[in-house]
């Protein structure tokens, strides 16, 4: 539950106060409600209950696995336990469960109930500086004294600085909440904390000297509540240097590499915590990055697979299981083989290079040519010609089978066919044809792959991510921090330096002292 | 052949005596010269120490008067007639050459090849 409190709410400043104080019988619900949204990027292990599992355990003990060649009958005579039963569910059917529950119990009633108590907080800490003002004279009215201009003046003080700290609290706590951390976050707390004590010492000293001793002083009660209010907009001054202004400076630059393709990217980022740099890693991931497309893996893949499958060891000394040497005497054949597979890994690629150009100039050409087929009326020419004018997505329609077939054949061998249907690709057509979009601004999206964001969410791979650090989530930066944020295809690790320290001096060049002189070597007959 | 500031040069050196070829109007000797304190001595190729700044032999024409009298091309001309040609500009260098009343010009020039000889009849 206390994770809600880690979200950028609106109140999240104050939301953090009860996280804390009512910490401890939360801790038992925050495992219960942490299970079913385990991040850990396992989540099909802990989910789906069918297995197969390998068919050794009918042939006795683990020493006999090395005897291969004992008994050369057993594919026949093992029976295995497979996950075709009648009562099976498939992989996608888990997903949609688990994706279920996480969506229906845990978010919204944490959040809900972080929303809530922020609120309730913060309304009781802006009306303290009013209720000082009101209970005196609420409570022994009578024997107050009267109050004189300079009281009256601070009245509106009061007044114009409460406006003013709502004005601020709004600027900077009422935000949507654009991400789920797994910690809270420290600078928050800190100052949750400090609000909280702050406030209960001063009801504690209203209470015990104005409250019970009925002071009649009612100038001292009213400088008293503007000084409350004074020291609330210091807060908030504090509240924007920690939370904001602090991590301005840059001081780390990050390095993020995509581990399946090897794409990387450089940030700069100043003092965060690591939890917070990892929000601000995935938020430029998905501008920066090109979408991940997996079938763009399985050539590599299959390069692996040959590899593995060139060579077989055969123990012929008798039993001894020896794994390491066994894996040791694979590597050194494995160098020694004279494998021409870097030769059809070139050939490969230039075959591939070849076909894409040729597809994609055919495809241009055709683009090209559709183009050339549409014209857009003015208004004056609108009332002439009544009768064939089309609207965007008409036309989009009407040009769209003169390129359809180049672009599909484009898109196959790119390996994109996925990312884009059909109704996408007129929707992008219209769009271009309404903007006065040439060709090759239309051609644009479909001939490099474009960043995440530019796709249709269910095609992303990537939306529940984990964060896997060897520090604390919550500690700062440091220089040689490696920190990987993993999805369930891939993971992006994250690598991260400090800025050197620059050391600048100055060199002053007088604008006169530019002189030169001719380098001659003449030669002179006599 | 490096300079020292501040202490005299040495070098061994050859008397080259030069008769001028009178061709038409002209007195010409038969060789070009380079360098000079106004040139710039990294461009010299025949110079050992590319800080030498003296008056050298940058061609010899066949058959004339200097290649006559022994005249080499790469030679440093130390002195013209007395006169010396170790810290000229180019231009002196070459007036002092192509004087009109002289028919006669005696150079002392130095080279490499005169310094080494003279080191082995020394070491033997």
């Amino acid at each position: 539950m206390s994770a809600a409190m880690d979200t950028e709410s609106t109140y999240s400043g104050y939301s953090h106060y009860s996280g804390h104080s009512k910490k401890a019988h939360r801790q038992g619900s925050r495992d219960r409600h942490k299970s079913p949204r385990s991040k850990d990027g396992s989540r099909s292990e802990k989910s789906v209950t069918i297995q197969t599992p390998p068919a050794e355990p009918l042939l006795g003990n683990d020493a006999s696995r090395a005897e291969e060649g004992q008994d050369d009958n057993w594919g026949e005579t093992t029976t295995a336990i497979t996950g075709t039963s009648e009562h099976s569910i498939s992989q996608e059917d888990i997903a949609r469960i688990s994706k279920d529950l996480e969506d229906s119990v845990g978010l919204d009633c944490k959040r809900y109930l972080g929303l809530t108590v922020a609120a309730v907080l913060g309304l009781l800490v802006f009306l303290t500086p009013i209720a000082f003002i009101l209970l005196p004279q609420i409570l022994w009215r009578d024997d107050l004294e009267p109050c004189g201009t300079v009281c009256e003046g601070l009245f509106i003080s009061v007044a114009f600085k409460l406006l003013i700290l709502l004005i601020g609290t709004w600027a900077l706590f009422f935000r949507q909440p654009k991400a789920d951390l797994p910690r809270v976050f420290v600078f928050r707390t800190l100052l949750l904390v400090l609000i909280f004590l702050f406030v209960f010492s001063y009801w504690l000293f209203y209470g015990v000297r104005i409250l019970d001793s009925k002071d009649t002083n009612y100038q001292g009660i009213v400088q008293y509540a503007v000084s409350l209010v004074d020291a609330l907009l210091f807060i908030h001054y504090l509240a924007i240097v920690l939370l904001e202004l602090r991590q301005l400076q840059p001081m780390f630059t990050v390095k993020v590499v995509r581990s399946t393709d090897g794409e990387s990217r450089y940030y700069s980022l100043g003092h965060l915590s690591i939890q917070r740099a990892a929000l601000v890693v995935l938020e430029n991931y998905y501008r920066d990055f090109t979408v991940y497309n997996p079938a763009l893996l399985t050539a590599s893949k299959s390069r692996a697979a040959k590899h593995m499958a060139g060579l077989k060891v055969y123990n012929v000394d008798g039993p001894g299981n020896n794994a390491s040497g066994q894996s040791r005497a694979m590597i050194a054949a494995a160098a020694r083989r004279r494998d021409s597979s870097h030769n059809e890994l070139y050939y490969e690629e230039a075959d591939h290079e070849r076909r894409v150009k040729k597809r994609r100039a055919r495809l241009v050409v055709a683009v090209e040519e559709a183009f050339t087929h549409i014209k857009r009326l003015q208004a004056e020419e609108q009332q002439k010609a009544p009768g064939e004018m089309m609207d965007p997505r008409e036309a989009a329609q009407a040009i769209f089978p003169s390129m359809a077939r180049a672009l599909q054949k484009y898109l196959r061998t790119t390996r994109q066919q996925q990312y884009h249907s059909m109704e996408s690709i007129l929707q992008h057509l219209s769009f271009c044809i309404t903007n006065n979009m040439t060709p090759k601004a239309f051609l644009e999206r479909y001939l490099n792959p474009g960043p995440t964001l530019q796709y249709d969410r269910d095609r992303w791979f990537s939306k529940q991510w984990t964060l896997v650090s060897e520090e604390a989530v919550t500690s700062g930066l440091q220089d040689g921090i490696v920190f990987v944020l993993k999805c369930l295809d891939f993971s992006l690790v994250v690598n991260v330096k400090k800025i050197p320290f620059i050391k600048l001096s100055e060199e002053f060049i007088d604008p006169k002292s530019h002189k030169f002189v001719l380098r001659l070597q003449s030669e002179t007959s006599v | 052949m490096a300079f020292v500031p501040g202490q005299p040069v040495t070098a061994v050196v050859q008397r080259i005596e030069i008769h001028k070829l009178r061709q038409g109007d002209n007195l010409i000797l038969g060789f070009s010269i380079g360098g000079g304190i106004d040139q710039d001595p990294t461009q010299n190729p025949f110079s050992e120490d590319k800080t030498d700044k003296g008056i050298y032999v940058t061609r010899v024409t066949e058959g004339g008067p200097a290649e006559v009298a022994g005249l080499q091309i790469g030679d440093k001309i130390m002195q013209v007639n007395g006169w010396d040609m170790t810290m000229v500009t180019h231009d002196q260098a070459r007036k002092r050459l192509t004087k009109r009343n002289e028919e006669v010009v005696r150079l002392l020039v130095t080279r490499q090849s005169l310094q080494k000889a003279v080191q082995q009849s020394m070491m033997s």
